[in-house]
């Protein structure tokens, strides 16, 4: 065996940060713009919502909190949005490897489609959707026989939340799927992997933490959503009644501070959640080899 | 294991990239493919490993017919170059990939299948790095990684494709020794591809020196660097000049000399070319001297190049003048008789 060979291990060290020059400079006026727009854009509204709330004291918070009503909305929203980004991030890997993949007449367009539940109101989505699952529409015809109800019933509001969530998951895996290199697969086979354990083991464990970041903005978005689900819901009280619906009563019936109150919550769990994923998001993505 | 290839013939769309190649290849040996980009050298070493399908003839391993086998079923270690590791896996798992996806029932237990690894790991001298990911190692050490899970299978051939071509040149010149010790010591067949000539003529036992889907000539570094079967091996493979002329009554004259010189071996009478290596060009030529004029000068290390134009020919000669402290270099501009110790002549098609 050869001594030649240098058991260097020292590549990768990271340069020193402190005083070394930058070509782009300007890192205090980024920095600065970037924190005004945040906090007129995002903070301070945010804030707002705290603020107003307080008007109800600790008492009157814990009323709204505690309401059934209150209570089964944030349930059926969180919960909803969670089964749906859960479903788009399987369903949506599935789309984005086939858009990557694979060479097929239409494929462009399908592409371009996958946008079209960003850019199409809300209201039309859930009116067509609506119109299709009900239960004398198109698909909702078969399914009733077989005792699924899809409209005005929570998985009405699943599927709601399916439609808009999918281009999240899809445009974040995309990248990802065209970086995945043939050639990881292709060691793996010569290796003795079958499909199965090629897809188990390199693949998939290269794609979680992108599954993870679209599913956490298509749960995200889910949990806000409004126009499409309020008409395919139903909107029965304690039944289909999605949070921010119910902030949109309160709202209607001049109950600011309870409908503040109901926002408060929606972030607080939100917020909780989203940080929870982004943990392991970092966790997932530090075991698919990225150091940082 | 000895591998053998039979009128391969692969077309993508209207482009054949392999155009009935043959080939034989010795239990133990180790063959170097050689040839420029888009020659079908890589081609036919993912057409070995079964990564290619072929649209025609056959490869045998030893006395199976492997034509139709799947990827997995042919058991190759196979060495990308730009090293293929698993990224979320540590280097000792990346090793030991090829036994963990055993069928459950030649699966080795998980401590033999460690300890194997780990033997693997020390003969690439990286037994100190197994619990490293491949992002924090250097190429070079990542290319080793790759070859001992190459080797984790005990694969019936070794297949490296572009081996060192994502390395810096000093790491390319180690590695490549190193790999003719490991070679030497584990005894795998062993086919590697390169477009580097360096690197095939240093290493290789053989040499199969490719072209548009064809294989231009197979042998040993110094027959293919010495007698180059055809005017593209001569023109790849080293450095060379060529003279353009005409064989006439048994002599080859170039075009705008009168002086003609002896045919190495006999050709029909017609248009020709002459090779020629720099090196085995003379200015001490006596009658049979070629007239050129000295266009340039250029110093290298161990020699000076002469760049001359012989009268009648469209591109200039190179030609090597050894170094000696008090020889004279003929300046720019000067007149000389070039001859030649050592050529071959090819009619042209």
């Amino acid at each position: 065996m050869s001594a030649v060979l240098d058991l260097d291990t020292t590549t990768n060290a990271p340069p020193p940060a402190s005083r070394a020059r930058r070509v782009m400079p300007g890192f205090g006026l980024t920095l600065g713009y970037s924190v005004a727009w945040l906090s007129l854009i995002v903070l301070i509204p945010l804030a707002g919502v705290f603020i107003k709330t307080s008007e109800l004291g600790f008492d009157g918070l814990l009323r709204v909190w505690t309401d059934a009503r209150v209570l089964a909305a944030l349930q059926l929203s969180f919960g909803t949005a969670f089964v749906a980004g859960a479903f788009n991030a399987l369903a949506g890997t599935l789309v984005a490897w086939v858009l990557v993949r694979y060479e097929f007449p239409g494929r462009r367009m399908i592409d371009g489609l996958i946008d079209l539940p960003f850019a199409l109101p809300t209201a039309v989505a859930g009116i067509a959707l609506t119109a299709l699952y009900a239960g004398n529409g198109w698909v909702g015809q078969w399914l009733t026989p077989l005792g699924i109800k899809v409209a005005y019933a929570p998985l009405g509001i699943i599927v709601a939340l399916v439609f808009v969530g999918l281009p999240f998951v899809v445009r974040t895996l995309q990248p990802v799927l065209a970086e995945a290199r043939v050639e990881l697969e292709e060691a793996a086979a010569t290796l003795g992997a079958t499909r199965l354990q090629t897809l188990r083991k390199v693949l998939l464990p290269t794609l979680y933490p992108a599954m993870l970041t679209g599913f956490a903005l298509a749960f995200a978005r889910g949990v806000g959503e409004y126009g499409s689900v309020i008409f395919i819901a139903g909107n029965l009280p304690r039944v289909t009644e999605i949070a921010p619906l119910l902030i949109v009563i309160k709202l209607e019936e001049f109950d600011y501070a309870g409908a503040t109150a109901v926002a408060a919550a929606m972030l607080l769990l939100s917020f909780v959640l989203l940080f929870a994923i982004n943990l392991l998001q970092a966790f997932a993505a530090r075991r698919a080899g990225r150091v940082r | 294991m000895q591998i053998r290839i039979q009128h391969l013939e692969k077309h993508y769309g209207r482009y054949a990239a392999l155009r009935g190649v043959d080939l034989d290849i010795r239990s133990g040996e180790l063959i170097a493919l050689l040839g420029p980009s888009g020659s079908g050298k890589t081609t036919l070493l993912r057409a070995i490993a079964g990564l290619e399908t072929v649209d025609g003839g056959r490869i045998r391993f030893g006395d199976r017919d492997a034509t139709t086998l799947s990827v997995q079923e042919r058991r190759v270690g196979f060495v990308f170059q730009h090293y293929a590791l698993f990224r979320h896996m540590r280097v000792l798992d990346n090793v030991a990939f090829g036994l963990d996806c055993r069928p459950r029932r030649d699966r080795p237990a998980r401590a033999e299948i460690e300890r194997r690894a780990l033997d693997l790991l020390t003969r690439v001298q990286l037994a100190d790095l197994r619990d490293r990911l491949p992002d924090q190692l250097s190429g070079g050490q990542r290319q080793r990684v790759a070859l001992a899970r190459a080797m984790a299978i005990d694969p019936t051939v070794l297949l490296l494709d572009e081996p060192f071509g994502a390395l810096d040149a000093k790491v390319r010149v180690e590695l490549r020794r190193w790999l003719r010790e490991i070679h030497d010591a584990t005894g795998y067949t062993t086919v590697f591809v390169t477009h580097d000539q360096d690197e095939a003529l240093e290493l290789a036992d053989r040499v199969v020196v490719m072209n548009a889907g064809r294989i231009e000539q197979i042998g040993t570094p110094d027959e293919i660097y010495t007698q180059p079967a055809t005017p593209f091996v001569f023109d790849f493979v080293g450095r060379s000049n060529r003279l353009r002329g005409r064989i006439d009554q048994g002599r080859f004259r170039p075009d705008g000399q009168t002086r003609s010189w002896a045919l190495p071996e006999p050709l029909a009478d017609g248009p020709a070319q002459l090779f020629v290596r720099p090196h085995d060009l003379r200015l001490d030529a006596r009658d049979d001297g070629l007239d050129a004029v000295v266009h340039q000068v250029r110093r290298r290390a161990d020699r000076h190049v002469l760049s001359v134009q012989v009268a009648g020919q469209d591109t200039p000669f190179d030609l090597d003048l050894p170094v000696h402290a008090d020889a004279e270099v003929p300046a720019p501009g000067a007149r000389l008789q070039v001859g030649a110790t050592r050529y071959r002549v090819f009619a042209t098609a």
